[in-house]
């Protein structure tokens, strides 16, 4: 198993944001209850646990129960936090979330952990790279991939904030801190320029992000001005910043997650229905060998330089 | 209904009626005016095919004009063919695949559970409904926390859609599977009111376990061709058989 360090040499783990700021709502508001399936650890909910041991119900190894137990809680009030594994919480109760969840459009929040590759080690049973495509399908549910430890603890405030169904994916994979301009805010639909760039336009969400800045480094360095974009919320999609990605001529995303149906299919959507670029979607191709999840990007070009070229490629294809 | 509509699961709504008509007319409080009110008491239709016998009952219970019972099913009818809570004040959860009733009720008890609040939940089962294994899962739940606030009813008409529970996956001995995942279980007759009203409105505090009543009802009751017959499961009656069923019924 992929154990990524935490607060180790600059780099975060995102459940630790997460396990903070929903301890730190909890204490605000009393409505806010966690609900786990035998993953608190998994979680990082031993602190909660600790001080609101009647705000957590631990329905045990029970994904279907869990999510409903969510849609219950809410209907008795309560702002329920639901967290689990992301690839059990999507595809193991895949019609809870759709009936009890997104059709019923209830106050519950869904916490995706460990998302996309970082059980690497253990396979594709485990590797959830498949959930942003599943719950796309759901209109009203939010989706939203945090790239970083601040912008985590952001989405659970936002969602914390907003009165219907959310999905947040958090992953345990060691990312750094993103350098933002002073007074950054974060909403819900809106995705934010981390780098400025006027040839090609990449669009990246959760642990790719920092990876698309690396990337459009090396390319300014060859004169190649590459925008970065943090597309966090994948539901709604930020339409503006895709119509102005579109106006660079070139687009490349980068997901840890499959090239069907995720971030970039979702962008493909807008694309090509409204003025078509040449584009590229960077991600894995659906089942993927066991490893760890840096051989992973690595080996699929989730990387530094696989982001670089995909790039340089896809510049090259501009009429 | 069912008849106008050209669709619908009439054996299954008769079995359910008379239970349905305890609860909201002896059992339940309620407010139509508030449907949201935090106190009511709640109630899931978990075997939400079942909607003949639930708008009828919710429609006599004042939650919405019993005339616009004639647009079951038709486009853009706040009736759907399975509930919505979307559009129709009453219902607490959408339900329509079998097995998500009683893992919700059983969550929104756990609310109430937290809260101290005086608030029961009550959920409608099929039987066949039962061999779904999320109920199963929320069972362990209830059981483990001692939902003494939670109430399944199961409707037990022995007949599924296709055939009988006992000849499909069987399901007996079906009051020891629920003691032994630690509820408190009754066993009446589902059409008698007396005994239905008996065990739904008795008390809960100091049971110290949720509450499981099988109701033993017939699939089609009331109705002479329908009764205990698998085929009526969704079946439509042509304007004889209407008829005739109406003659039966009042």
């Amino acid at each position: 198993m992929s154990a990524a360090p935490s607060h180790k040499a600059g780099l975060f783990d995102c459940r630790d944001s997460f396990a903070a700021t929903i301890e730190a709502l909890a204490e605000a508001d009393p409505r806010i209850v966690t609900v786990v399936s035998d993953s608190v650890g998994s979680s990082k909910l031993g602190g909660f646990r600790t001080k609101f041991p009647e705000r957590m119900v631990n329905v045990g190894i029970a994904e279907q129960t869990l999510v409903a137990v969510g849609a219950g809680l809410a209907n008795g009030g309560k702002v329920p936090f639901v967290s689990a594994a992301s690839c059990f919480i999507t595809g193991r109760a895949l019609e809870q979330v759709k009936a009890d969840i997104a059709y019923s459009n209830v106050n519950v929040k869904l916490i995706g952990q460990s998302s996309g590759v970082a059980y690497g080690e253990l396979g594709p049973t485990h590797h959830s790279i498949e959930d942003l495509a599943w719950l796309r399908l759901f209109n009203n549910l939010k989706l939203i991939v945090p790239a970083d430890p601040w912008q985590t603890a952001e989405a659970i405030k936002a969602a914390a904030a907003y009165d219907g169904p959310v999905f947040v994916r958090v992953s345990r994979m060691a990312v750094p801190a993103l350098e933002r301009p002073e007074g950054a805010r974060f909403e819900i639909g809106k995705a934010e320029t981390l780098v400025e760039g006027t040839d090609a336009t990449i669009i990246a969400n959760g642990t790719m992000v920092h990876r698309g800045v690396a990337a459009a480094k090396t390319l300014a360095a060859e004169g190649i001005s590459a925008r970065v974009v943090n597309m966090a919320t994948v539901n709604p999609l930020d339409e503006d910043a895709i119509t102005a990605a579109i106006a660079t001529g070139a687009i490349v995303t980068v997901e840890e997650h499959s090239v069907r149906g995720g971030l970039g299919g979702a962008i493909a959507e807008v694309v090509a229905t409204t003025e078509p670029v040449p584009m590229r979607i960077l991600g894995f191709p659906g089942f993927v060998p066991t490893g760890s999840a840096e051989w992973l990007f690595d080996h699929f070009g989730l990387n530094e330089t696989g982001i670089a070229d995909a790039v340089r490629q896809t510049v090259a294809r501009k009429k | 209904m069912v008849y106008e509509a050209g669709q619908g699961h009439p054996g299954g709504d008769f079995s359910a009626t008379d239970i349905l008509a305890a609860l909201y007319f002896g059992v339940m409080h309620y407010n139509p005016k508030e449907p949201r009110d935090p106190g009511r008491d709640r109630f899931v239709m978990s075997k939400g095919h079942c909607t003949g016998a639930f708008y009828s009952v919710l429609a006599a219970a004042g939650y919405f004009p019993e005339a616009d019972l004639a647009t079951y099913m038709e486009p853009l009818s706040m009736l759907n063919g399975h509930p919505n809570r979307n559009y129709l004040p009453g219902v607490e959860t959408n339900t329509g695949p079998l097995g998500h009733g009683l893992p919700v009720a059983t969550g929104i008890a756990i609310a109430g559970q937290i809260d101290k609040a005086d608030y029961r939940t009550f959920v409608l089962t099929g039987d066949g409904e039962l061999q779904e294994g999320s109920n199963w899962e929320a069972a362990l739940t209830a059981g483990h926390r001692k939902l003494e606030n939670l109430t399944l009813i199961v409707d037990r008409n022995r007949l599924q859609q296709g055939a009988r529970t006992e000849d499909t996956a069987s399901l007996d001995p079906l009051d020891d599977k629920w003691r032994a995942f630690g509820w408190h279980v009754e066993v009446v007759d589902g059409h008698d009111h007396a005994q239905l009203l008996d065990v739904l409105s008795a008390s809960p505090k100091g049971r110290g376990k949720p509450l499981c009543v099988i109701a033993n009802t017939f699939k089609g009751k009331g109705v002479s061709f329908m009764h205990d017959n698998v085929s009526w499961h969704h079946g439509v009656p042509n304007k004889d058989q209407y008829e005739q069923a109406m003659r039966e019924l009042v």
